[in-house]
């Protein structure tokens, strides 16, 4: 009888040389479930296969978004008035994780020499959620493209209001869509770009109000959370009912845009909304 | 103000004794003529609408109401408006704006109507239109929350120059059931959630979120002094010139 050469390493030995393995060496789309090589999702992190885009830190999609970016209003962040220790650890981590000190990066970007009042939020930093300081930041944002005649690119990715600011975190649906208002009405061009996960009080304020509303391929969006909508209905929701795709179909969205294709696609709406008199 | 815990409050918004949008509408507004849908499609029954006389003032006014009995309460979701009732309210406000007249919208909800139709209606969209363009109609606009004021259902409509609530009533980012779901994973810490929230009306007070608080009146009370109040409140922001209308109500929401 053949004996196997192989000999079965012990339970102890396979945890040992699992033990061995880096983490997220390997990566798993959640869209596609191909998996892959992490360092294969490149710099832009997508999926290979399907061209899913993970979600990833406001300074990283800066980083590869523009041509330059000026970062302003950096150092606004959580009112002093809020003392809670578990919220406050919350926020030193994800002020550790992201490297912002809010959940939205705010600057001045160019594209294709094209100037732009940009925002991006950060779904690392307490969930992307809409912190007081947050909409101060994405106001003032606003506020400083209005004066300068700027359109403005705002990248959402929020898990909604921020429930540790309470009612505070409310009033900025409404102190930031007036601004998005006045913007409106200098006939300057704002576009919104939905990233995974846009839901709750940014998706029913300025996540919405742009005059151009792109959306990253298969990004959540919606407005009340899935577990809500199923107490509600007594049943499962239809599995893709908020992604963009959905969305794209009910007639909210503009277009969906693979994050590969992002910078070419504002570039080419920048330029189409130029207006002759700028730059001088 | 009878002393209560935010809790005690919390339970006597929500208490089927209080008075109505309904009755508060016919109380407060003589001629009332009731306005429906919102020419897309649907006429949303948890959102009422309609062009009335205030003390012979014309205004237009619009609430989200719950039901008086079970029948009207599952046409009216509770009190939760589909996205058809924002975009109703919303156009009757532009109405409002083409004709000079002031605006009364009166708020009780526990929020928006999660359901699956809500999300491929829009939801998320109308509630961002009525902040958007409700914020900057050109005429008088006073909010006032009745019973429940829940999260972003609540404030699409409570954006106006002045934000007044009845003595029971609340108004939060979200229910204090969902608060100590989220934050403790335990929804019968219901009591503290409430306190936590500072949902009251004398902390939303103090924080200026409101700008008065309306003592309670019962159905079937008479609404005259309540009705005055409005005459006269609307009477001091009609006063002012459109540009001032609109630099105090900016002025009001940008310090937060």
């Amino acid at each position: 009888m053949l004996q196997s050469r192989f000999k079965m390493p012990s339970r102890e030995e396979l945890k040992k040389r699992m033990d061995n393995i880096p983490d997220n060496i390997m990566k798993e789309c959640p869209v596609c479930h191909a998996t892959f090589f992490s360092m294969r999702a490149g710099k832009q992190r997508t999926c290979p296969n399907c061209g899913f885009g993970f979600r990833i830190t406001a300074k990283r999609r800066a980083k590869f978004t523009f041509d330059s970016f000026n970062e302003i209003d950096s150092d606004i962040t959580v009112p002093k008035q809020y003392t809670d220790e578990k919220y406050m650890a919350k926020v030193a981590k994800a002020k550790k994780v992201t490297g912002i000190k809010e959940s939205v990066l705010t600057g001045i970007g160019t594209l294709d020499k094209m100037q732009v009042a940009a925002g991006i939020m950060d779904p690392f930093f307490v969930m992307g959620s809409l912190g007081s300081a947050t909409g101060e930041k994405i106001t003032r944002l606003f506020e400083k493209a209005t004066d300068e005649n700027l359109p403005v690119v705002m990248f959402t990715a929020s898990g909604g209001a921020r429930m540790q600011e309470g009612i505070h975190s409310l009033m900025q649906m409404a102190k930031v869509s007036q601004a998005v208002e006045a913007h409106n009405k200098a006939g300057l061009l704002y576009i919104v770009v939905l990233c995974d996960p846009t839901t709750g009080g940014v998706t029913a304020s300025f996540a919405m109000q742009g005059d151009i509303i792109l959306a990253e391929s298969h990004a959540l969006v919606g407005f009340a959370g899935r577990r809500v909508i199923e107490q509600t209905i007594m049943k499962q929701p239809p599995k893709n009912f908020q992604k963009a795709e959905t969305v794209l179909q009910h007639g909210f969205i503009d277009a969906i845009v693979p994050r590969s294709d992002l910078r070419q696609v504002l570039t080419k709406l920048l330029a189409l909304h130029q207006k002759e008199d700028a730059n001088g | 103000m009878v002393k209560k815990t935010a809790y005690e409050r919390v339970q006597a918004a929500r208490s089927t004794q209080k008075i109505s949008t309904d009755e508060l509408i016919h109380g407060l507004i003589s001629d009332f003529f009731e306005l429906h849908g919102d020419r897309s499609d649907g006429d949303d029954q948890a959102v009422i609408g309609g062009v009335g006389l205030l003390n012979d003032e014309p205004l237009t006014v619009v609430g989200i109401r719950k039901g008086s009995d079970t029948e009207e309460n599952i046409k009216r979701h509770f009190g939760s408006p589909e996205p058809e009732g924002y975009r109703k309210a919303l156009r009757l406000m532009k109405q409002a704006e083409k004709f000079h007249r002031p605006i009364l919208a009166l708020v009780n909800t526990p929020g928006a109507w999660p359901d699956v139709d809500a999300e491929y209606h829009g939801v998320g969209s109308a509630i961002a239109q009525c902040l958007q363009v409700g914020m900057q109609l050109k005429v008088p606009y006073i909010s006032m929350i009745v019973g429940e004021g829940g999260s972003g259902g609540a404030i699409a409509l409570a954006c106006g120059d002045k934000v007044f609530m009845f003595e029971d009533s609340i108004y939060s980012v979200l229910s204090p059931e969902g608060y100590a779901s989220i934050m403790w994973k335990d929804s019968s810490k219901v009591a503290q959630a409430a306190e936590e929230l500072k949902l009251t009306p004398d902390r939303l007070l103090e924080s200026g979120i409101i700008d008065q608080i309306i003592h309670e009146y019962r159905p079937g009370d008479d609404l005259k002094p309540l009705r005055d109040f409005l005459y006269n409140q609307f009477n001091e922001l009609k006063n002012l010139p459109t540009d001032e209308l609109l630099r105090q109500r900016r002025e009001r929401y940008r310090k937060f």
